[in-house]
């Protein structure tokens, strides 16, 4: 049994310290906003937030994240009113969509230690989650948004 | 946990409860045809509404656009709704069924759904166009007819039909609610239809509808779907494309936890427990004995260099592409001629969401579910059903947002070889390949071995032109091979085939990718030599017909073409060609002589892809286009060895990141009255080419080796 604050709420799950963050999310808890692209670390899909820090959901285990809070997508605001939420929805940014969860987490962890990030700090921070529909230039001026307006 | 489920049962409540007028359309080689919902129900196949209006003015139009990214699912609708004048803010939208004879478009003579080769608006265009004048037809003779009025004097504004003689307006949604709709339909002309000037919509665009849920995690991929019972499969296929399980240590297998069952799949072994992860350890335990099958031997590089040998084979088997004028008198008369060889490596598709889909088979075993993220869903309710034994009606599609889709979504595979483990455990499936599997089992974009030759006379203008590809893949090495945009007078076109056994498919352009790499890198060698401008060459020379030189000229523009550069950077140009949209494309590069690292700083394309539906999504699928096509040119490269791919992961096969990410990309489109062509992959072809014809002009040497990888640049500058 692991226990955690989920998107403020306390949840206690039965599973493996062991076991992935990403599938106790996803599968056992039923939040599918946060995805699994590599399994490795490798491409950011799976970003979520423990307290406050963004990290790679399928490399993090389930027990690292007890007695800790943890935000995915779904948590990050109550009505997609987070400013880069209003942003990424106002530059129309998503194609596929499938790596936006982790590009908007990403991006929220940034923002919250850099409210006014220049565009050398947003590329730098956001280079390890990739974009395979190339959204790179809308991710970039949507966080430029959000920083200005948020 | 069953949130899709509620949602059907809603949705069939919709359609069943409540009253209003709906339409169906079936869409024939001659245009649309739509019929009143009693006749259609009174037809031999059931089918269902396309638009349907509700008492309360609610316009729900089935797309037909298959979604993985590129926007079709909202742009489809907003065509038909432009036409029947419909209130956007009342339209939803929904997913057509996977019926190919009532929602398939007509392509070379055959009905279809596939989502591919940048189509989706372009060929269903004109049809929707003419299904929404219809509705609108229909709705203001019911209008006139309750108001005794002629229907020739009375217009529609959104949602409303208008009489201007005295102002009095009535909603859809009420003439929905006491209308009647005639059988058959009225027919409509192409003169009805509105005229460019005043679309509300088209041209215009408007927000797209799947973006909200894209933003808050809750936009539904079938990787999301949960059934009640639902168990999960992971699949381990053989090393080798040709291979098949003999034996494995199965009953090794089966006591590791969580796992229910094992299956045989023709070519691998599934893995059935209770959770995914318990599935994938199991399966990293899985020891299977192969039969390797012909490709066991197989090796990349050396394929390649076979297939130079194949070229100089005056007896290998020749597939014509296109000849034309005579060939051989044009370079008999040649003052000059030219040759030369290009090489592209295998690519892989990488969309961001595994391979995956949910099957559920119901308890009699006569019919099925499956959720899928597809491309042609219409293929994927044939290839369960052929799986399963079951008519394709029997099967029920539900189409889920892709996660990317590139080409590789359109077979209905995966989705099939889930049914089969469904079938054996009886139990609801989700089968999800590992990113590992993904690529390992990939479905390649072919590699290719290309000679071109081209004759000019003696005034300098190109009269004869050679083009041999040579290759696996049938059709996929010879998309972008013709050039009907330079009007020479002397072609041969060929493409020889060799079979290996590797799976390959479409990508993202395909053929193109080093086609047009191979024909305007030649072209710019022609250009250099005959010390002329790249772009004056091929109008004076190649005979670019006019739509493709107003392309040059608008890039020419836009990079203003003829201005110095910084020191250590260089421009190149190519021509882009997709689907029947023509573009010329410009970068600037530099390069790291060190690393062998390529760096493009700038990009413009201008395109001719006719009118240009909803401006957002048609400049981000350019834009879409150009990073994926230079993350393909700059950093990814499939090998295989001993008929095992080498790559596994992002490690191994990298894909362009942020930091990649040109300074300037700038997308034009030029001003059309034509009908729509494709855009989604009309911003790659042209990359290749460009790039190498840049890197010539900063280093004096030609770059002719797809992809351009750092190792590879650094042999070339040494060559």
């Amino acid at each position: 049994m692991v226990s955690f604050n989920l998107n403020g709420r306390a949840v206690s799950v039965d599973a493996k310290p062991d076991t992935p963050l990403l599938w106790v999310i996803r599968d056992q808890i039923g939040l599918t906003g946060t995805k699994y692209g590599c399994g490795a670390g490798l491409c950011g899909a799976c970003t979520i937030h423990i307290n406050g820090e963004a990290l790679r959901s399928c490399q993090t285990l389930a027990s690292e994240a007890a007695g800790k809070n943890v935000t995915t997508i779904e948590g990050l605001s109550p009505n997609s009113s987070h400013p880069l939420q209003k942003a990424w929805v106002r530059h129309e940014v998503p194609q596929c969509g499938y790596c936006q969860s982790g590009q908007i987490m990403k991006a929220a962890e940034l923002l919250a230690k850099t409210p006014k990030p220049t565009r050398e700090q947003i590329v730098q921070h956001m280079d390890g989650n990739i974009c395979r529909c190339g959204t790179y230039h809308n991710i970039i001026a949507a966080i430029e948004t959000a920083s200005k307006e948020g | 946990m069953t949130m899709l489920e509620s949602s059907n049962l809603s949705r069939r409540g919709f359609l069943a409860g409540l009253g209003g007028m709906s339409f169906a359309v079936a869409i024939g080689s001659d245009g649309a045809s739509l019929f009143a919902d009693a006749h259609a129900q009174g037809a031999a196949r059931a089918i269902n509404a396309w638009v349907r209006i509700a008492p309360d003015g609610v316009v729900t139009i089935y797309s037909a656009g298959a979604e993985m990214g590129q926007g079709s699912k909202t742009s489809l609708p907003m065509i038909l709704a432009e036409e029947m004048d419909a209130d956007w803010s009342k339209v939803v939208i929904e997913m057509a069924p996977a019926d190919r004879d009532v929602y398939g478009y007509t392509f070379n003579n055959e009905r279809g759904m596939s989502i591919v080769g940048s189509r989706a608006v372009m060929l269903y265009f004109n049809d929707l166009r003419m299904a929404g004048a219809q509705v609108r037809k229909v709705l203001i003779q019911n209008a006139a007819q309750q108001w005794g009025a002629d229907a020739k004097t009375l217009r529609t504004e959104p949602g409303f039909v208008i009489n201007p003689a005295n102002g009095q307006k009535l909603s859809y949604g009420d003439i929905a609610a006491k209308g009647s709709i005639p059988d058959p339909l009225p027919k409509v002309e192409a003169s009805e239809l509105k005229p460019r000037s005043q679309w509300r919509m088209i041209g215009r665009g408007v927000a797209r509808r799947d973006t909200p849920a894209k933003v808050n995690g809750s936009a539904i991929y079938a990787m999301d779907v949960k059934l009640p019972g639902m168990v999960y499969a992971t699949a381990i296929h053989a090393p080798v494309h040709t291979g098949k399980p003999v034996e494995w240590n199965d009953a090794e297998i089966r006591k590791l936890p969580g796992v229910l069952d094992t299956v045989r799949l023709s070519n691998g072994v599934a893995i059935v427990a209770a959770s995914f992860l318990e599935a994938r350890a199991a399966s990293e335990k899985l020891n299977v004995k192969w039969d390797a099958g012909a490709a066991g031997s197989f090796d990349s590089d050396a394929a390649l260099e076979n297939y130079v040998k194949v070229h100089n084979d005056p007896k290998a088997n020749v597939f014509s592409i296109e000849k034309k004028g005579d060939i051989n008198a044009a370079f008999t008369a040649a003052a000059k001629k030219f040759k030369a060889d290009y090489r592209a490596d295998y690519g892989y598709h990488a969309q961001m969401e595994p391979l995956n889909a949910v099957v559920r088979i119901a308890d009699d075993g006569g019919s099925a579910e499956v959720w899928e993220g597809t491309q042609a869903p219409d293929f994927t309710r044939d290839e369960v059903a052929k799986a399963l034994g079951l008519p394709p009606q029997a099967v029920t599609v539900h189409q889920c947002y892709m996660g990317g889709g590139f080409g590789r979504r359109t077979l209905g595979d995966y989705a099939a070889e889930c049914a089969v483990i469904a079938k054996q455990v009886k139990r609801p499936v989700k089968l999800i390949w590992t990113r590992e599997e993904d690529m390992a089992f990939g479905m390649f974009r072919p590699a290719a071995f290309q000679c071109l030759e081209a004759a000019q006379d003696a005034t300098g203008k190109v009269t004869g032109w050679k083009h041999c590809v040579v290759g696996d893949g049938g059709v996929l090495l010879h998309t972008g091979i013709r050039i009907p945009y330079y009007d020479l007078p002397n072609l041969d076109i060929e493409r020889r085939g060799v079979s290996h056994g590797i799976r390959l498919k479409h990508w993202r352009a395909v053929g193109h990718v080093f086609n047009v790499f191979a024909i305007e890198s030649l072209v710019d060698e022609m250009a250099v030599e005959a010390k002329m401008d790249p772009i004056q060459f091929r109008i004076e020379r190649m005979a670019a017909i006019p739509k493709l030189r107003r392309c040059f000229e608008q890039v020419a523009k836009m990079c203003d073409w003829n201005a110095p550069r910084p020191a250590g950077r260089a421009l190149g140009v190519s021509l882009s060609e997709r689907s029947n949209s023509l573009g010329a494309g410009v970068v600037e590069i530099s390069l790291d002589r060190e690393t062998g690292k390529i760096k493009v700083h700038k990009v413009w394309i201008s395109v001719d892809g006719g009118v240009i539906v909803t401006p957002g999504p048609a400049k981000a699928n350019v834009e879409s286009g150009i990073i994926y096509g230079l993350s393909g040119l700059l950093h990814e490269r499939i090998t295989i060895k001993d008929g095992v791919v080498q790559q596994s992961n992002f490690h191994d096969y990298p894909l362009m990141r942020m930091s990649d990410l040109p300074e300037v990309m700038e997308v034009s489109f030029i001003e059309s009255d034509q009908r729509p062509t494709g855009l989604g992959e009309i911003g790659n072809p042209f990359l290749g080419a460009a790039i190498a014809n840049a890197f010539y002009r900063l280093t004096g040497k030609r770059i002719r080796h797809l992809p351009f990888t750092p190792e590879r640049v650094l042999e070339t500058l040494k060559a």
